[in-house]
C-alpha cells in the first residue's frame, strides 16, 4: 500500500469512529455537535497516560482509561445537556466542546497552546482493525434491546414512552457510549500523528462529522460508514477528476462542489443515503427474499 | 481608566455581534431552525466589500473604477456587497427552507435546513478560498484611523458610526416587526405557520423576505467589519458568529431586544475576559455562561418558551 493510500485509510478509520459516536445519540433523534470537545478529552487524557511526564502507562491501557475518563464527563454532563432539546441540545454540545478546548488550551501540563506531544505511535496495524472493532460494535449496539428502544424514540418520543421505553436512560446511555467512541477515536489520532493540540478539534470538525452521520442517515447503523465513507472519496476524487482532466478550478473548487452535493442529496433523500426502506430492499435484493416486513413504521422518507 | 476604555472597545466590538445575533435570532424565532448559512453571509459580505474596495474582484473591476474613482469604491462595495447577499439569500431560501416545504410538509422536522445551510457554508467557505486564498486579506479603510478622546477614553470615528448605525438598523427592524403589516404576518408565522396560513398569510411569500431581511443584516454587519478591523479571511464568519449565538442565547432566542442586550454584553465580556485572563483563556468564560444558561434557563433572560421545542 502507497504512503497515500496508507494516509487516507487512516483519515477515513478516524472519522468512521467519529461517526459513530455521533451517530448513536442521533440515532435517538439528539444532534450533538460536541464532537471536537469529547475528541479533546480523549486525545489529551491518553496522551497524557502515556506520556512520560504523566503517567507512562501503556498505550492500550492509556486509550482506555481514556475511554473510561471521557465516559465519566460524558454521563455527568449529560443530564443536564439531556434536559434540552432541538436546537438548544445542538448550541449546548456545541458550548462544551468550546469550553473543553478553551480548557485544554490553558492547561499547561498538557503543553497548553503550544500543542502536547504523544509518545506511543499506533499506525495502521492498529487503526484498522479497531475501526472494524467499532463499526461491528455499533451494528450489535443497534441490534440490541436499547438500540430498538433509540430508534423508537428518534420516530416519535411519546409513543415510546407509552411503550414503556425509559427514554430518559436509553438517551444518557447513547450518548455516553458515543462520546466514549469519540474518545477512542481522538486517542488513535494522537497515537497516529504522535502529536496534538487543541485548535485542530474546532467546529468546522464537529460541523463535518454530524454532516458524515445526517448525509448517511440516522436511520440504520451503515449511515455513518456511508457517510464517512462518502466524505473521504468524494472530494478527492473529484480532485484527481480535475486534475486528470486539467481542470484547475475543479481542483481547486471541489469542495464547492462537494457543498452543492450535500444541498442537492438533501433535496432528493432528506433521511440520508440508507433508510431502513432501502436497506429492506437492498436485503431482498441480494437474497432473494419475497418480502421483507419491517417492524418499525415510518423508514424512508 | 483602562477599564473603561476595555468597556468601550468591547461595546464597539458587541455591535457587529448585535446584527449577526438578530439574524439568527429571527430565523430561529420565524423558522424554528439554527441558520448555518448566516456565519457564511457575514463572511462573503466582509469579503466582498474587501475586494470591492481593493480592486480584487474576480471581474469587473475596472467597470467600478470608472464608475465610481478610485475614491469612492467603497460605495461600490457596500452595493455589490448588499445585491450579492440579497440574491444569495433567495437561492438559499429555495433550498433550505421552500423546497423541503413544499416536498416533506414541516421542513424542520428531518433537520433537512441544518444540513442544507451546512453545505451552503462549506461552499461559500470554499469559494472564497479557492477565489482569494486562505491568507488574511487586508484592507486601507477609507476613513483612515479618525479618534477623538473625552478625558483619555480614546473613541474610533469609524467604530461608533458602526456601532449607531447597527443600533438604528436593528431597532427600525424591531419597529417594523411591531408595527407594520409585514410584521404582523411574521411574527403570526412566528407564533403557529398553519393557522397563519388560514388567516390568509402567504408564508411561502414572506419566508423569503425573512431570509432576505437576515441576510441584509449579515451583510451590513460584514461590511462594517472590514472597514472597522480591516482584516477579513475565509473563516471569519465562523469566529463571529459562534460569539453571536452565544449572545443570541443568552438575550433569548427569537426575541430581538434580547439578542440586542446579549450580543453587546457578549462583547463586552469577550472584551474583559481578554484583558483580565487573557485571549487563549477567553472563550471559558463566554461559552461557559453559555453552557450553564442552556442548562438552567434555556429560556435566556427574554425567552419564549415556545421556541425551539420542535424535533430540530
Amino acid at each position: 500500500m502507497s504512503g497515500y493510500m496508507e494516509a487516507q485509510l487512516i483519515i477515513l478509520c478516524l472519522s468512521i469512529i467519529y461517526a459513530y459516536g455521533i451517530f448513536l445519540p442521533a440515532a435517538s433523534g439528539q444532534l450533538n455537535l460536541g464532537a471536537a470537545g469529547f475528541i479533546t478529552l480523549g486525545a489529551y487524557a491518553s496522551a497524557w497516560f502515556n506520556a512520560g511526564t504523566g503517567a507512562e502507562l501503556p498505550m492500550w491501557l492509556s486509550i482506555m482509561l481514556a475511554m473510561v475518563f471521557t465516559g465519566v464527563i460524558a454521563f455527568a454532563i449529560s443530564f443536564p445537556i439531556l434536559r434540552t432539546r432541538g436546537v438548544y441540545m445542538v448550541l449546548a454540545t456545541f458550548a462544551f466542546a468550546e469550553v473543553v478546548s478553551g480548557i485544554a488550551i490553558n492547561l499547561e501540563f498538557v503543553g497548553g497552546a503550544s500543542g502536547f506531544p504523544v509518545d506511543d505511535h499506533a499506525d495502521v496495524t492498529v487503526i484498522v482493525p479497531v475501526t472494524i472493532l467499532v463499526i461491528l460494535f455499533s451494528f450489535y449496539f443497534m441490534s440490541t434491546r436499547l438500540g430498538l428502544a433509540l430508534r423508537s424514540i428518534h420516530d416519535d418520543e411519546s409513543v415510546a414512552t407509552l411503550f414503556g421505553v425509559n427514554v430518559r436512560t436509553a438517551k444518557v446511555v447513547a450518548f455516553t457510549v458515543g462520546a466514549m467512541l469519540m474518545s477512542l477515536g481522538g486517542s488513535l489520532y494522537g497515537h497516529h500523528y504522535n502529536y496534538i493540540e487543541a485548535q485542530t478539534f474546532n467546529v468546522l470538525l464537529s460541523i463535518y462529522i454530524l454532516l458524515y452521520v445526517l448525509m448517511g442517515g440516522t436511520q440504520t447503523a451503515w449511515g455513518p460508514l456511508i457517510g464517512a465513507a462518502f466524505f473521504a472519496i468524494v472530494p478527492e476524487t473529484l480532485r484527481e477528476i480535475a486534475e486528470s482532466a486539467g481542470l484547475k478550478w475543479l481542483a481547486e473548487g471541489r469542495f464547492m462542489m462537494f457543498g452543492a452535493f450535500i444541498v442537492l442529496l438533501m433535496v432528493f433523500r432528506p433521511e440520508g443515503v440508507m433508510t431502513r426502506t432501502l436497506q429492506n430492499r437492498l436485503g431482498s435484493g441480494l437474497f432473494r427474499q419475497k418480502k421483507v416486513v419491517s417492524d418499525d413504521a415510518g423508514g424512508g422518507s | 481608566m483602562l477599564v473603561i476604555q476595555q468597556l468601550v472597545n468591547g461595546l464597539m466590538l458587541g455591535g457587529v455581534y448585535v446584527m449577526v445575533a438578530v439574524a439568527f435570532t429571527l430565523i430561529i424565532g420565524m423558522l424554528n431552525f439554527l441558520n448555518f448559512t448566516i456565519p457564511a453571509l457575514f463572511m462573503f459580505a466582509a469579503v466582498l466589500m474587501y475586494a470591492t474596495m481593493m480592486g480584487q474582484l474576480p471581474f469587473g473591476n475596472d467597470l467600478i473604477l470608472s464608475i465610481f474613482g478610485m475614491e469612492y469604491r467603497w460605495v461600490a462595495g457596500i452595493i455589490v456587497a448588499l445585491v450579492v447577499i440579497a440574491l444569495a439569500s433567495l437561492v438559499i431560501e429555495r433550498f433550505t427552507y421552500r423546497y423541503m416545504k413544499a416536498k416533506y410538509g414541516d421542513a424542520t422536522e428531518h433537520a433537512l435546513p441544518l444540513v442544507s445551510s451546512l453545505g451552503f457554508l462549506i461552499i461559500f467557505e470554499h469559494f472564497v478560498v479557492s477565489t482569494w486564498g486562505s491568507d488574511p486579506l487586508t484592507a486601507v479603510s477609507p476613513f483612515g484611523q479618525g479618534t477623538f478622546s473625552i478625558d483619555t477614553i480614546i473613541f474610533s470615528v469609524p467604530q461608533i458610526v458602526s456601532l449607531l448605525l447597527s443600533l438604528v438598523v436593528v431597532i427600525m427592524l424591531s419597529v417594523m416587526l411591531k408595527a407594520t403589516k409585514l410584521g404582523r404576518a411574521l411574527r403570526a408565522i412566528a407564533e403557529r405557520p398553519d393557522t397563519a396560513t388560514l388567516m390568509g398569510v402567504e408564508v411561502g411569500r414572506i419566508v423569503p423576505v425573512v431570509y432576505v431581511i437576515t441576510g441584509l443584516l449579515c451583510a451590513v454587519s460584514g461590511i462594517l467589519f472590514t472597514i472597522n478591523y480591516a482584516t477579513v479571511d475565509a473563516y471569519v464568519g465562523d469566529s463571529v458568529a459562534t460569539v453571536a449565538i452565544a449572545g443570541m442565547v443568552l438575550g433569548g432566542l427569537g426575541n430581538v431586544w434580547g439578542a440586542i442586550i446579549g450580543g453587546l454584553f457578549i462583547g463586552m465580556l469577550e472584551v474583559m475576559s481578554i484583558y483580565i485572563v487573557g485571549a487563549e483563556f477567553a472563550k471559558v468564560p463566554i461559552w461557559g455562561l453559555l453552557l450553564l444558561l442552556l442548562a438552567f434557563k434555556p429560556t435566556g433572560l427574554f425567552g419564549h418558551t415556545l421556541i425551539g421545542k420542535g424535533k430540530f
